[in-house]
């Protein structure tokens, strides 16, 4: 019996094995940003339709982690809501993986509030600094602007690993990673879209994405940074009103896998096509004399690497 | 008291799965199964998802099973009693309270870089190996333990050797021990999400894997992926595809109790 059980496994896998019929070996990985990933794997689900022998596979490791395999050249393109960092950039040196950055679609940054909340209904990037800079002194909403109810204020926003995390406190608070701790870090922002729902002294900040499918359970907050108050919508990302916690979403593209076929029409596909399908995900699309600029300028990507083979 | 907590917790899983099955339930239908994930909840599936899932444990299995028995055999029948062995004991002991994703960064460093497996299946199955390794050996060594010394003395009077002992003896009488603790074991590698994020899991992965080397995806990933999105639709896909993740280890374990309950009746000196 015990001979049998091995056997069987044995042949189990041997079966798995057999299976396998080689496959084209066209592959793209693609790996990076969480925010991100919902565009680039809606663009691999219909270039799938055109080009069925290019096998697509998409990661959401986030921003960071995915730098770090693209920098090593494990990744073929890698996604990010944040422009590559300094540090990234000497790493890709290092290993000598050349890359383009690419933007592909539009976001913006949402501060939101519990529907109750019926004393705040804008708010400056000043007051946003100083409830959220690293050595913040608000504890109350009465320490931000006078009138305001002295109850403790209860915070909400992404942890470390977010790109979102990255953008928001480089624009807010001056400096990439500089924020106050003693705040509800999320991994997930549901669970920020839960907590602030059912906090009336709550505040917190994710992307447009998240409040629009919560539109009812949240209260947005419009940013008045000198010509009155926005409120983040798709036009006022799109046309740049929304400031300044609009931001754009990155492909970033190794100059090795530039020169192979498969990837080339991967990213014109992209360019093409990732207006709609961001919007159908819940982002915001770019003008489109903006795609066809990104479309241009890595045309001369590819070109320029063939020219220098 | 013992009653209340067992009742406790008996409630909190029933209404966990209650909860669960009562939301996902109305995305779980042939198509689901067998549809390559979308950015469309409802044309989404879980193809590619749980494909990696058999593959994954297919080759954890392949791995874990002769090492973690064999080991368990070694270290319980021939392994003298001294310091060394004392030292491998704890160690196995301790391995076994190691978080899981601390087992994803080495396997991430051993096998998809020092070894060059990249972001494979075997990387993935060797590193959730490593995982269930040392509970294996534990339940391999109880269940060897269990086995009476009447029957060693019995068979070694007779003449057979040590081997002869061990393989026609010493094995039936403790397979179905053996092979509850595999399963559980197995069982629990299957759920694990946090090493195979490490170790190179991806979430969109269009393709069934066709030898071992190739990228994949596991249960686990998708279900995680799908609750972070913003849209409704899609934890209502998890929570589908939690019942299938849950129905898998179910008939897991339920094989395990079976296969005790077989060889227990069988063994009857």
């Amino acid at each position: 019996m015990v001979k049998k059980i091995f056997t069987l496994i044995l042949f189990g896998g041997l079966f798995l094995y057999s299976c396998g019929s080689g496959g084209s070996q066209q592959e793209i990985k693609i790996d990076g940003s969480g925010t991100v990933y919902p565009i680039t794997e809606a663009v691999a689900e219909e270039f799938r339709k055109v080009e069925p022998d290019i096998r697509v596979s998409v990661g959401s490791s986030g921003s960071g982690a995915g730098f770090r395999k693209f920098t090593r050249g494990e990744t073929d393109i890698s996604n990010s809501s944040r422009e590559i960092s300094e540090e990234e950039k000497q790493l890709a040196e290092k290993n000598g993986t050349e890359y383009q950055q690419f933007s592909i679609a539009l976001d913006g940054i949402s501060i939101v509030v519990h529907p109750d909340n019926d004393w705040v209904n804008t708010l400056t990037p000043e007051e946003l600094n100083k409830i959220w800079k690293a050595d913040s002194e608000v504890q109350q909403w009465s320490d931000i602007r006078e009138g305001w109810p002295d109850e403790e204020i209860r915070l909400y926003g992404p942890n470390t690993a977010h790109g979102t995390y990255d953008f928001f406190t480089e624009t807010i608070n001056g400096e990439s990673g500089a924020s106050r701790t003693d705040y509800n870090a999320v991994a997930d922002y549901n669970v920020a879209v839960q907590g602030i729902s059912s906090d009336k002294y709550s505040l917190g900040y994710f992307g447009l994405a998240y409040y629009e499918e919560n539109a009812e359970k949240l209260k947005i907050i419009g940013i008045d940074a000198g010509d009155g108050a926005v409120e983040p919508s798709l036009q006022t990302v799109k046309n740049n009103t929304y400031k300044p916690l609009s931001r754009s979403l990155y492909i970033y593209v190794a100059k090795n896998a530039a020169q192979r076929p498969a990837v080339q029409k991967f990213v014109e596909f992209y360019f093409n096509n990732a207006g709609e399908l961001a919007q159908d995900v819940g982002y915001v699309p770019m003008p489109d004399e903006d795609y066809e600029a990104q479309k241009s300028a890595f045309r001369s990507f590819v070109s320029d690497t063939v020219a220098a083979n | 008291m013992g009653i209340i907590a067992s009742i406790s917790g008996i409630v909190v899983l029933a209404i966990f799965i209650g909860f669960v099955i009562y939301m996902g339930i109305q995305r779980l239908s042939w198509d689901f199964i067998v549809q390559l994930p979308s950015r469309f909840a409802e044309e989404s599936g879980i193809y590619t998802a749980w494909m990696g899932t058999v593959w994954i444990m297919v080759f954890t299995t392949l791995i874990s099973f002769p090492l973690g028995v064999g080991a368990g055999i070694y270290l319980e029948e021939y392994a003298r009693q001294n310091r060394w062995s004392m030292f491998l004991e704890i160690n196995i002991s301790n391995l076994a309270s190691v978080p899981s994703i601390i087992y994803g960064l080495l396997g991430l460093g051993v096998f998809v870089r020092m070894m060059q497996m990249g972001n494979s299946i075997l990387a993935g199955a060797l590193t959730l190996s490593l995982l269930i390794l040392p509970i294996i050996i534990v339940s391999t060594r109880e269940a060897i333990k269990a086995v009476p010394s009447s029957i060693r003395d019995a068979s070694n009077a007779l003449g057979a050797s040590k081997w002869q002992t061990i393989w026609h003896q010493i094995l039936p009488a403790s397979f179905g021990g053996i092979l509850t603790g595999v399963i559980l074991a197995l069982s629990r590698a299957i759920g694990e999400t946090a090493p195979l994020i490490v170790v190179g899991a991806l979430v969109y992965v269009p393709f069934a894997p066709q030898n071992p080397l190739d990228e994949f995806t596991v249960l686990p990933v998708q279900i995680y992926n799908w609750v972070s999105r913003p849209q409704e639709e899609f934890i209502i896909n998890a929570a589908a595809a939690i019942i299938v993740l849950l129905g898998i280890t179910f008939i897991m374990n339920g094989i395990a109790v079976y296969l005790r309950n077989k060889w227990q009746s069988k063994m009857e000196w």
